[in-house]
């Protein structure tokens, strides 16, 4: 319940009024103020600066420090005030807090002091509001991730016992922990940096032999590009194996991007060993040869501006996107319009509108090459709209990848989308506990509360006039555990409960029970309960005899009186077999047929509450207590 | 004819309008904030002393009570929706705002769509503090939806209705369809002595006064504030 709204408990109850001529069950008695107190203002003394409130403004949050008895330790007899060794600027906000109900967080403030004066106070952070709650998340992960970066920074130790297979893969993922880790770092590098050097050499056309035309390197050293090769290709494979045993989730290691890029980097030269020189394929295994150049892509292990860049450009994948699609938006409109407008011109290149894109494209992306140009003067005309419209299209999404390119730098890649996700799911679970908090708070209180109710019942006088101090003390005992503001609010949805004479039920209790009960489907048999007629499972199909809400001119035997909606049972000893089945123990509509009996030795007694009127000889369900059984006598 | 050319030149300038300013680069135009809403209303109540002397308040209990309301309403009035949803904070299972609905034609006497202070004080200190024929009337005012003296049974549906949406879905037992038109029969059965189908003030007070039930439950709000 908010803060400010605690000051409108007293109209919510007066505009109970409505209720009580349309009740038909009396309504449970109110809770009473220990002691009045009249509302004072107290002072708040914090570092010397004096802070004054109502006490009222402070009682709203009773599980604080300052809304608790906690705060009487730091009360000052001599100057009649509390006195706080804390900083004053904070408890600025956390005082506003109690006032508003809302908690702010100041943004010059820093983090790791306003955590510690929440948790000085008692106050958890999720309830800071809406406003500042974005605010204040992120600059705890940054602080967060500060922590964590000075860790690693300072970490160098060596975990004593750890296994050879974990000391591997430590070694692989940062190669500054030993030298050996360094040079196989190092070794690689020059490996991969080899390969690739000779994947480009091997075109390239060396010096024309006398008998032989010009040919590339490759075709005229094939044996020593190919030794060459093996060498590499056997690194890397040994590279591969010794990761793939390191690795602790060896499925999650094979899933990654690295081990892919690895695999298709070593997998050419084995299909080609294993293929024939066949005339067929060996079309197919030249551009098998292309994929070794994949073996470029195994240097972002060793640069990590590689890995931000890959990162990157994931990111920002949503605006590379928006690229792409207004890019071909464009080129279509004027590859159509160029082609139309060149149309009428003779040995014009623009034989099609797709043979206009490549015109497009280019003049565009302000290339240029001159391969076609537009004769007429419309197709010029708008082919220098086209040249200048490809310049405000291309530049306009670039600043964004460019910004995120550098946000993600500094931020040193962290993972923030996934964070995010993470954040707001956390947000809405948030918004949810707060909003069935007070509910929950109810149901809880009710069910903890049905034996001191059950006490203050059996204690009740039979007459109309009750004094209220004799089952104030009852109530005392109800009222400890929360506060007054709290018990006032349930007894305003307990008398609610009263007039429409159903209760309020946990959401999941609720499903549990509508599940079973359409499961069963017995035929309602009058049991020999109760003369009225009695509801069985309730929300059945079958037809149900109307539950009799007794009014107060009719109460005559207590038999009668037995409002058996609340029984359960309606099901005959037959059938325990199968109804026993379907109960489980700690259920609380549900009823063995077992304690079925229960309730007719209650009632066939002719106790005292079952003749009063009034008397409200009503216990709650616990689920905690198996066997106690629903009666409401009236 | 002429009425044509007018328009097509008013378009003609809008047009000529449009592209001069999409060529000088002034296209958006400061839109003037012509909506002004005039919520800086501000009611304020009353003196102390004059409330004091319309209700049976203390000064004491007047002050705690405007503080809370200027709290949630710092502009000295409560609107509908604003009524509503402070209602709706205390019923988190169910839907209270048809009821909130009556109570807030109940409190706003002057029909003017809002409840001031002293409205809600006035309403306040009959049902807190009014004698039991006072606060008995106030429920009446509160049922009869068209305030012309008597409770039809639709009057009274919609009320139960209302009241019955405040414990939403999750009850136990579980809400029947029929349930709210039960209770407006048994409802009727014992208020309406005449069985002419209407409920008259005076049938209401003297049925209310034999039930010992709700005579009961009015001592309720001897001790709220």
């Amino acid at each position: 319940m908010a803060a400010g709204v605690a000051a409108w408990l007293p109209f919510a109850r007066a505009a109970a009024i409505g209720w009580m001529p349309v009740a038909n069950l009396p309504m449970p008695v109110a809770p009473t103020e220990k002691n009045k107190r009249q509302d004072e203002l107290i002072i708040l003394n914090v570092s010397g600066r004096r802070f004054q409130t109502w006490r009222n403004t402070l009682d709203r949050y009773p599980d604080t420090l300052l809304g608790s008895s906690e705060k009487e330790f730091f009360y000052n007899e001599e100057t009649r005030e509390y006195f706080f060794d804390r900083d004053p600027d904070v408890f600025r906000s956390i005082l506003n807090f109690y006032r508003t109900g809302k908690l702010h967080y100041p943004r010059y403030e820093c983090i790791s002091a306003y955590d510690e004066e929440l948790a000085f106070f008692g106050i958890i952070p999720e309830i800071i509001s809406d406003c500042c709650y974005e605010e204040y998340k992120d600059r705890k992960r940054e602080n967060a991730e500060r922590l964590m970066d000075d860790n690693e920074d300072n970490k160098d130790c060596k975990l004593p016992n750890m296994t050879f297979r974990e000391t591997m893969w430590r070694a692989f993922e940062n190669p500054h922990t030993s030298t050996m880790a360094l040079v196989f770092y190092y070794v690689t590098g020059f490996f991969i940096a080899v390969s690739v050097i000779t994947n480009v050499v091997e075109t390239v056309p060396c010096g024309a032999t006398p008998n032989q035309k010009d040919m590339p390197c490759g075709e005229r050293y094939t044996e020593a590009f190919f030794c060459m090769d093996t060498a590499c290709v056997m690194i890397f494979t040994v590279e591969y194996l010794m990761r793939l045993f390191a690795a602790p989730s060896r499925y999650r290691f094979i899933r990654s991007v690295m081990s892919i890029i690895d695999v298709v980097a070593i997998l050419p030269y084995y299909i080609g060993l294993v293929m024939t020189n066949n005339e067929d394929v060996s079309g197919a295994f030249v551009t098998l040869r292309v994929f070794r150049v994949f073996r470029i892509f195994k240097f972002s292990r060793h640069s990590q501006g590689l890995r931000i860049l890959g990162y990157t450009l994931k990111s920002c994948a949503s605006e590379l996107g928006f690229l792409l699609f207004s890019l071909t938006m464009a080129i279509i409109i004027f590859a159509t319009v160029m082609f139309y407008a060149e149309k009428g011109s003779t040995s014009s290149k623009f034989t099609s509108i797709p043979a206009s894109f490549w015109y497009t494209i280019v003049t565009m992306t302000t290339l240029g090459y001159g391969d076609m140009v537009p004769k007429t003067i419309a197709g010029k005309i708008f082919g220098s709209i086209c040249s200048l419209s490809g310049v405000l299209v291309i530049a306009l999404p670039v600043p964004v990848i460019v910004s995120n390119f550098s946000r993600i730098y500094h931020q040193n890649q962290r993972a923030d989308k996934r964070r995010a996700q993470k954040v707001q799911k956390a947000r809405l679970a948030r918004m949810r506990i707060s909003k069935t908090g007070s509910s929950s708070a109810f149901l809880h209180s009710k069910r903890n509360g049905l034996l001191n109710e059950s006490l203050e019942l059996t204690q009740l006088p039979y007459k109309m006039n009750i004094s209220h101090q004799s089952c104030s003390e009852d109530g005392q005992k109800l009222s400890k555990t929360m506060s007054l503001l709290e018990s006032q609010h349930h007894h305003l949805l307990h008398c609610l409960e009263k007039t429409t004479n159903h209760e309020f039920m946990d959401e999941q209790l609720y499903e549990q029970s509508y599940l079973e009960t359409a499961l069963q489907s017995y035929p309602s048999r009058s049991p020999s309960l109760s003369s009225q007629g009695l509801t069985g499972t309730c929300c059945s199909r079958r037809a149900k005899k109307s539950s009799q809400l007794p009014n107060a001119s009719a109460a005559t035997s207590g038999l009668q009186e037995l409002s058996a909606i609340n029984i359960q049972c309606g099901d005959p000893p037959l059938s325990t077999s199968r109804s026993s089945l379907n109960m489980r123990p700690d259920d609380p509509p549900r009823l063995n047929c077992q304690s079925g009996q229960i309730t007719t030795a209650i009632i066939s007694i002719p106790t005292p509450p079952a003749t009063t009127p009034d008397g409200d000889g009503h216990t709650l369900p616990n689920p905690s207590v198996q066997n106690i059984v629903k009666v409401s006598a009236l | 004819m002429s009425q044509c050319r007018k328009r097509c030149k008013r378009q003609l300038t809008k047009v000529a309008r449009y592209f001069y300013r999409f060529l000088t680069g002034t296209l958006t135009q400061d839109s003037i904030e012509d909506d002004f809403e005039l919520s800086t209303v501000c009611h304020r109540p009353e003196g102390l002393d004059k409330l004091q002397e319309q209700t049976k308040f203390t000064k004491k209990e007047l002050k705690v009570l405007y503080r809370g309301f200027k709290n949630e309403c710092p502009s000295g009035v409560v609107n509908e929706d604003t009524f509503k949803l402070i209602y709706s904070q205390f019923f988190p299972q169910g839907d209270s705002s048809t009821y909130a609905h009556f109570l807030f034609e109940a409190f706003d006497t002057n029909k003017n769509g809002s409840v001031s202070f002293e409205d809600f004080v006035t309403g306040l200190s009959i049902i807190l503090r009014g004698s039991i024929n006072d606060r008995l009337n106030w429920a009446f005012n509160l049922y009869d939806l068209n305030k012309d003296g008597c409770i039809t049974k639709e009057e009274m549906m919609d009320i139960m209705k209302s009241i019955y949406d405040m414990m939403g879905k999750y009850t136990y037992p579980c809400m029947q369809e029929d349930a709210p038109r039960e209770h407006v029969e048994s409802f009727f059965q014992k208020m309406d002595r005449n069985n002419d189908g209407v409920v008259t003030i005076d049938e209401f007070i003297e049925s209310c006064q034999k039930d010992e039930n709700i005579m009961q439950s009015m001592q309720l709000f001897d001790n709220v504030i």
